[in-house]
């Protein structure tokens, strides 16, 4: 490979090393020892990788955990352009403005695409396994270059800004890491098996609605647990729709598939496990309510999971 | 009951949703969670450490997704990026927040459903162009009529907007065949001795993602009601 996950692991390695150092020295945020700390931990796991010893990275893991828990992690006072010169800088730059941050997804998509399987002699120019995230990182810095170039501004001010973000998200950029790493302990642990038995054991299954409306609204409530419909679907199709739906019923299983999976998905809008795409929007949006997000899509959600039961019901 | 089903891990899941409900720092619900599904499974310490430092790191690609576009999304937010797209939106009359949204639902559910799911996203799109344009709207449609956004409506129009582009990207990409959805419930039929064809469990989740686009289409014209209420 080329291009590998690697280099980007590093380089945000360096960007929170960074955001640490500006930490520690910034006089502004009252807790600048714990929150410099926080963020060196963090860039330690990117930086070492796999080099970490397994006991250290959960040391860390746990350490970043109780100085998040308790209060540690704060942010200083951000360096922002006044309004008025934002606003003539917009007047000034106008829609140009737009082209870096279209940079991002034009660039991930072009290179998803067009450069898959693509080698130069016996190397990918992409490591395959990652070509989205690749992409993706290949696309963030052009689109740092690009600004920069378009704003006068050096890669420095672009770190800075970097940091003005992370601190304004805090601590809840780790959350969603934490949540899949208790993913992979409850797959390890066999929660899922537990879920699966308790769910199919106490209801009775021999109406076709009752079974429908158990298997989607299973596969809801299963991925408000775990967070994640993949962890949901294969103990739900293994549980209630291949024996009973298939099986029993007779039904088609690309729709008893199709339909299930999209079942959970409607979890997915209702749980706070979730937390890439419900919390740090919320972190992102300076929204005072961490269940805002959640919020606004329960009222999508619920309607739509009882749409798929009534699908599945006539389309099995 | 028959089972040999070891039940104690359930524990972790109680820990989890009693964390949620008495609102305690989500963090700290997911390490208790964490050492009392380990505990449940008994795992002795050092192994459970072990554990979550491998996973911990295995998963480390996951948040490069919302921090690698940050530095360029704060340089361009320096300049007055989300001053130009609310003072972009203000010009076009026709525009509410609710319209501007349901058009960013249609272009996002079937960009996604073309397999092009970095269209959009909460670091590179929503904050920086989606939610400043929907308020912008907003703030003009109330400013022709004397009234003020005011905090709450705010609010409800950004985390509407984040929202939307949830809806927009978990409908749309499970219609495109190459995802990775529809690899793993290919998976995990087979496994279960069904064949079942890509295209079909495709084709099959069309109803739904016409379903998800007019639920979610309405709400958004109740929306721009709601926002109308301020409007005496």
């Amino acid at each position: 490979m080329i291009i590998r996950v690697e280099y980007f692991y590093w380089l945000l390695g360096i960007l929170l090393a960074l955001v640490a150092l500006m930490s520690f020295g910034d006089r502004s945020n009252p807790r600048r020892w714990t929150t410099g700390l926080f963020w060196a931990l963090y860039a330690v796991v990117y930086l070492a990788g796999e080099d970490l010893p397994p006991s250290m990275a959960g040391l860390a893991m746990i350490v970043m955990a109780l100085l998040a828990g308790l209060g540690g992690v704060r942010s200083g006072k951000p360096d922002v352009l006044p309004e008025d010169a934002r606003r003539a800088s917009a007047a000034r730059l106008g829609h140009r403005l737009f082209v870096p941050a279209l940079v991002i997804p034009a660039v991930t998509m072009a290179g998803a695409t067009l450069l898959k399987d693509v080698r130069i002699g016996d190397l990918f120019v992409m490591e395959q396994k990652y070509l989205t995230l690749v992409s993706l990182g290949c696309a963030a810095v052009i689109a740092v270059g690009v600004a920069c170039w378009l704003t006068r501004s050096t890669p420095l001010q672009a770190g800075r800004e970097a940091r003005r973000l992370v601190d304004a998200m805090s601590w809840a950029i780790v959350l969603p890491h934490m949540l899949a790493v208790l993913g992979l302990l409850f797959s390890e642990a066999g929660v899922g098996k537990a879920v699966a038995q308790v769910t199919t054991s106490y209801i009775g299954l021999d109406s076709k609605l009752v079974a429908v409306a158990v298997y989607c609204a299973g596969m809801a409530l299963f991925t408000i647990v775990m967070g994640n419909g993949f962890a949901a679907f294969p103990v739900m199709a293994g549980g209630v729709g291949v024996p009973v739906l298939v099986a029993k019923f007779g039904g088609n299983p690309s729709v008893m598939a199709a339909i299930g999976m999209f079942s959970a998905y409607c979890g997915t809008l209702m749980t706070p496990m979730a937390a890439n795409f419900n919390i740090i929007p919320t972190a992102l949006l300076d929204l005072p309510d961490r269940n805002a997000v959640i919020k606004a899509q329960v009222g999508t959600a619920l309607p739509l999971l009882g749409a798929n039961i009534i699908l599945l019901y006539f389309l099995l | 009951m028959q089972s040999a089903v070891n039940m104690w891990p359930l524990l972790g899941v109680a820990v989890i949703v009693l964390g949620f409900l008495l609102r305690l720092h989500p963090v700290l619900v997911v390490v208790a969670a964490c050492f009392t599904t380990g505990f449940a499974a008994t795992m002795p310490v050092e192994a459970l450490l072990a554990s979550l430092g491998t996973a911990f790191v295995k998963t480390r690609n996951l948040p490069m997704i919302y921090l690698l576009p940050l530095a360029a999304i704060g340089l361009l937010e320096r300049f007055g990026l989300r001053e130009h797209a609310q003072a972009a939106v203000a010009r076009v009359r026709s525009a509410t927040a609710g319209r501007l949204l349901i058009v960013y639902l249609a272009v996002r559910e079937l960009s996604a459903a073309l397999g092009l799911t970095s269209l959009g996203g909460h670091p590179n799109m929503v904050r920086p162009v989606v939610a400043p344009m929907a308020e912008g709207a907003a703030e003009v449609r109330l400013a022709a009529h004397g009234a003020v956004l005011d905090e709450a409506q705010r609010h409800r129009i950004r985390a509407m907007a984040a929202a939307t582009d949830n809806v927009g990207l978990f409908f749309g990409e499970d219609i495109f065949v190459a995802f990775g959805a529809i690899v793993l419930m290919q998976t995990v039929l087979r496994a279960e001795g069904i064949e079942v064809d890509p295209l079909h469990m495709a084709l099959w989740g069309i109803p739904t993602a016409i379903s998800a686009f007019i639920i979610h289409a309405w709400r958004l014209r109740r929306l721009d009601r709601y926002l109308a209420q301020g409007i005496a």
